[in-house]
């Protein structure tokens, strides 16, 4: 049973307060991975495959290693000895076929934007220059491009050795699981079945900084600057491709320009970078282009979808059945065939359905590899199932949001385990769901909607609804092994306290723009009392934390925030030992409150934090046997994953006659659990809802049937501008967490999951009086207008 | 080699430059003025914007040598004497900025629309801002700077 509570506030939990984070930012004394200059350094460059299939024949790199300014050139087979292989941390099936991953290609490539050779010059001009100097040929092989086809009988192979184009099948059933009961049974005695097919398009994630690393060789040891968001992963995982110790590998991520998820992810310009500095003795860096990062950073998504879901005749859901087919592209990177899994257990959504069924084959084909992107397979499942409820409301003649009612998991059936078998702790959704139609004007627009239907408007208005919920919080370590994830979901923090009572506080998580510092901040001022100016929050070195995860998956608040929180407690709890020693106190009389420790009764008696730091620091009077710190630190595995909700509501109107999408309204309402720094929140979603938008309107990478990258500059993949998108009504409701002591879940993600299909809902709900039941994504003006043309032809005239 | 003379945020600048070198990398890699910053190749994100002779310009569209005898103004000649500008401080108040990667040129390209605009609507501010991209923080904070700014001026 879980009921809304109030919002919580102390001075610091739910303050709005300005980010620490922004001085540097604001007056461009950031510290990107590209402004380093080092002693010696050289610059490289990347020769990338215009071919998205061939055979290298031939390779000379002969020309560019005597063009000026040039200090060597490279091919794959230079290197081929020294480069290993990028590594996949998730191998989903025992039988998975990885067919390994080179940073330079050596006899083959398979993607357009595949790197073959490398150039390291005095300046990053020269060394591009040299480029045209290289010598290569190529057999062109037949590209692999379709998925269906790719699976087809007589297919071209993308890789040859393995003999298939299908890496992985990766299936859950909840009948063999225990969960729920058979798809096939509900199938065969369903009163009315509704099957689909949703596409979901490749993305780019789009971060504004583009991908940089920076080698420095030092004896045996490097220093590694990269604009990474898993500094400390990225360390393990370099070592152990290049065979390098651990612990003479140095990470550094400064200030990083956004990721979303395409910076989880051993780059080969950074395996490339860091085999020669070490060849060359001094240090190397590389920085892209926006071209190449449209080509050779990862994509995300990448989804055919068929579902299938069978219900009673009054709209009660008795069944759920997904095929998927993921595109992995041409290699599995680090996280790549573990994406589309992420989703199987969240096609369920907030609904009670008695039988699920999920398969998934991850195919091969000749572009670049997918991997993480904001929400990385469940956005893909939000999408399926909220589409696919409209359908099913469609096909029944009920209103979708009454067919939601019906169907999900009621607040008084919280904690509630789902057919896919996870166990959601806390959630409302009707009360997001109330405040979201109130704070939509639900009412009015549907009002609207009917008039214009009754005038025969050409601009019609759509409404769509999408309510979700997401795992997050990543994650239970225990069941990251039994999806056979290679790591674990703990997070470290270690608190330092200073002689003068500052505290330090150096965390696991790796911030690219949250807000981590101020929010954590907010946090050890709350619980320690000490003042929020007084506390540095340290982040994304490996030499000054001592173990950490890093940031993805919507965890740095619900299991970095704990492990802070465990770790500052531990520190409350050596000074209350020193406390009880100074004021000759028993230390269950002692009470600490706003920074002070006072004997219950005698407020006159009061110690502050900063006292006690001190005696700790001149150790001259301390407990017996007592240490002379206070520093601890805390590893926090969180026991489940985290589950926030809402409810978004987007109504479009759509110009039948030009097949423009304009969002008139959008109006979420997102339940995080406790809210820190509702300011912080705020934008986490209004980001999140910009990338959600993006995906059902304007972006999509496009390969040509030769498998050239068509989308290949921002001129062609068209993130959105200011003048694209709405203001945004936002709001919260606050069900806090049952698992850790905070309350608190994740935000990074959950605008990108929810808004996608609010925003595709409303478009096809315009649209449907014309008998259309969907549209591509994305849907642009043009898809739009042709699924009316397409419907008006067959039909007559427009009804 | 081409010498130009470029007065870039308060001081005089002398340099040798091939003419094929952009503005955005004469101001990094020549002068060390790193808080420009390059986000495309095709001039489509402004996270370079600068002030050139007063007026926005992305500075990957600007050759050095056409910046000879000019005065460039970028994001780290705003503060004076330690006083954030109205728009950084507005940034920062109404959480216009997450990574910070397109702040620069997001913050240079605002200013500049309200020396032509000092009282846009919200549609006119979104469009004012169209060259500009962020990925972060979905704009609508950034507008609100935009707008607090615009308020602060008018009274």
């Amino acid at each position: 049973m879980t009921t809304v509570e109030e919002q919580p506030t102390t001075t610091e939990i739910g303050a709005s307060r300005t980010r620490k984070e922004d001085r540097h930012l604001i007056t461009g004394q950031s510290t990107w991975v590209d402004n380093m200059t080092l002693p010696g350094m050289v610059h490289l460059a990347i020769l990338r495959s215009p071919m998205a299939h061939a055979k290298i024949t031939a390779i000379d790199v002969e020309g560019a290693r005597s063009a000026p300014g040039v200090v060597g050139a490279w091919s794959g087979r230079d290197i081929a000895d020294v480069q290993g292989d990028l590594p996949c941390a998730w191998p989903v099936t025992p039988e998975m076929i990885n067919p390994g991953a080179p940073s330079l290609a050596v006899d083959q490539v398979n993607f357009v934007g595949d790197a073959v050779a490398v150039v390291a010059a005095r300046s990053a001009a020269e060394a591009v220059d040299a480029l045209e100097e290289i010598d290569i040929d190529y057999e062109p092989l037949p590209p692999v491009l379709d998925l269906e086809d790719a699976v087809a009988d007589g297919a071209t192979l993308v890789h040859e050795s393995i003999g298939t184009n299908t890496s992985f099948r990766w299936e859950f059933d909840s009948a063999a699981a225990g969960s729920g009961g058979s798809v096939d049974d509900a199938v065969r005695d369903a009163e009315v079945t509704v099957k689909r097919r949703f596409l979901q398009q490749r993305l780019s994630p789009g971060f504004m900084e583009p991908r940089s690393v920076l080698v420095q060789p030092k004896d045996d040891a490097i220093t590694v600057w990269s604009t990474t968001q898993i500094p400390h992963i990225l360390r393990t995982m370099l070592g152990l491709t290049l065979g390098i110790p651990e612990h003479k590998i140095h990470v550094i991520a400064p200030d990083v320009g956004g990721a979303f998820g395409g910076k989880i992810t051993i780059t080969p310009e950074e395996v490339i970078a860091t085999i020669l500095a070490r060849k060359l003795g001094r240090p190397v860096k590389f920085t892209e282009t926006r071209s190449e990062t449209l080509a050779a950073a990862h994509h995300g998504r990448g989804q055919i979808q068929d579902l299938t879901i069978t219900a009673t005749r009054d709209g009660q859901i008795t069944g759920l059945d997904v095929h998927l087919l993921a595109d992995l592209g041409a290699y599995l990177r680090l996280l790549t065939p573990g994406v589309p899994i992420l989703g199987a257990f969240m096609f369920p959504g907030i609904y009670k359905i008695p039988a699920y069924r999920f398969r998934c084959d991850g195919i091969f084909t000749t572009k670049v590899p997918t991997d993480a992107y904001r929400g990385a397979g469940r956005p893909e499942a939000t999408f399926g199932i909220e589409r696919i409820i409209d359908e099913l409301a469609a096909e029944l003649g009920m209103d979708p949001m009454e067919l939601r009612r019906k169907n999900w998991i009621t607040h008084e059936e919280v904690p509630f385990t789902t057919v896919a078998g996870l166990t959601y702790d806390s959630g409302n959704y009707e009360a997001a769901t109330e405040r979201a139609l109130e704070l939509a004007g639900w009412e009015e627009l549907k009002a609207e909607q009917a008039r214009r239907r009754e005038s025969k408007d050409p601009v019609q208005l759509g409404l769509g609804i999408s309510t979700f919920t997401e795992m997050c919080g990543l994650a239970p370590s225990r069941v990251l092994g039994s999806l056979d994830y290679a790591a674990g979901g703990w997070e470290h923090a270690s608190v330092r306290v200073l002689p003068t009572g500052k505290v330090e506080v150096v965390t696991g998580i790796s911030p690219h723009g949250q807000g981590h510092v101020t929010g954590f901040s907010q946090i050890v001022a709350d619980r320690l009392g000490v003042p929020f100016e007084d506390i540095e929050i340290i982040h994304g070195d490996t030499r000054s934390s001592p173990k950490g995860l890093d940031t993805y998956g919507s965890r740095s608040l619900s299991v970095g925030g704990v492990a802070v929180v465990q770790a500052v407690d531990k520190v409350i709890e050596k000074a209350r030992k020193v406390a009880a020693h100074i004021m000759e106190a028993n230390e269950d009389d002692l009470e600490y409150a706003d920074g002070a420790f006072t004997v219950a009764g005698a407020p006159g008696s009061s110690v502050p934090f900063g006292d006690i730091a001190f005696a700790v620091f001149s150790a001259h009077d301390l407990p017996e046997g007592m240490e002379p710190s206070l520093n601890s630190e805390a590893t926090y595995d969180p026991g489940h994953f985290s589950f926030p909700h809402g409810t978004h509501l987007c109504a479009v109107e759509v110009d039948t006659e030009t097949g423009h999408v304009g969002i008139r309204t959008y109006a979420c309402v997102d339940d995080v659990g406790t809210p820190i720094n509702p300011m912080l929140i705020d934008g986490q979603v209004h980001g999140g809802l910009a990338q959600g938008i993006a995906q059902a309107l304007f972006e999509e990478v496009v390969y040509d049937e030769d498998g050239n990258l068509v989308t290949g500059t921002f001129v062609d993949y068209t993130l959105p501008t200011a003048a694209d998108l709405p203001s945004f009504r936002t709001d919260r409701t606050v069900t806090p967490s049952t698992d850790n002591p905070l309350g608190v879940k994740g935000v990074g993600e959950a605008g990108t999951i929810a808004s996608t299909p609010a925003v595709v809902n409303a478009i096809v709900d315009a649209l449907r009086p014309l008998g259309i039941t969907d549209v591509e994504m994305p849907c642009t003006p043009e898809r739009v207008w042709r699924a009316i043309q397409a419907h008006t032809s067959s039909q007559g005239e427009v009804r | 080699m081409t010498r130009i003379k470029v007065h870039v945020d308060g001081v005089e600048y002398t340099d040798d430059v091939e003419p094929r070198t952009l503005l955005v990398h004469y101001l990094r890699e020549t002068l060390g003025k790193t808080g420009t910053v390059v986000g495309c190749d095709t001039s489509s994100c402004g996270a370079c914007t600068v002030h050139l002779d007063g007026a926005s310009v992305k500075s990957c569209s600007v050759l050095a040598v056409q910046a000879d005898g000019s005065t460039v103004d970028t994001v780290e000649g705003l503060a004076k004497d330690g006083q954030l500008h109205p728009m950084q401080q507005a940034f920062t108040d109404c959480h216009s900025l997450q990574c910070g990667y397109c702040t620069p040129g997001m913050i240079m390209a605002s200013i500049d629309l309200l020396k032509d605009n000092p009282d846009p609507t919200e549609q006119e501010i979104r469009e004012g801002l169209e060259g500009n991209l962020c990925r972060c923080t979905g704009y609508q904070n950034i507008v609100r700077a935009v707008q607090q700014v615009a308020g602060g001026a008018q009274s």
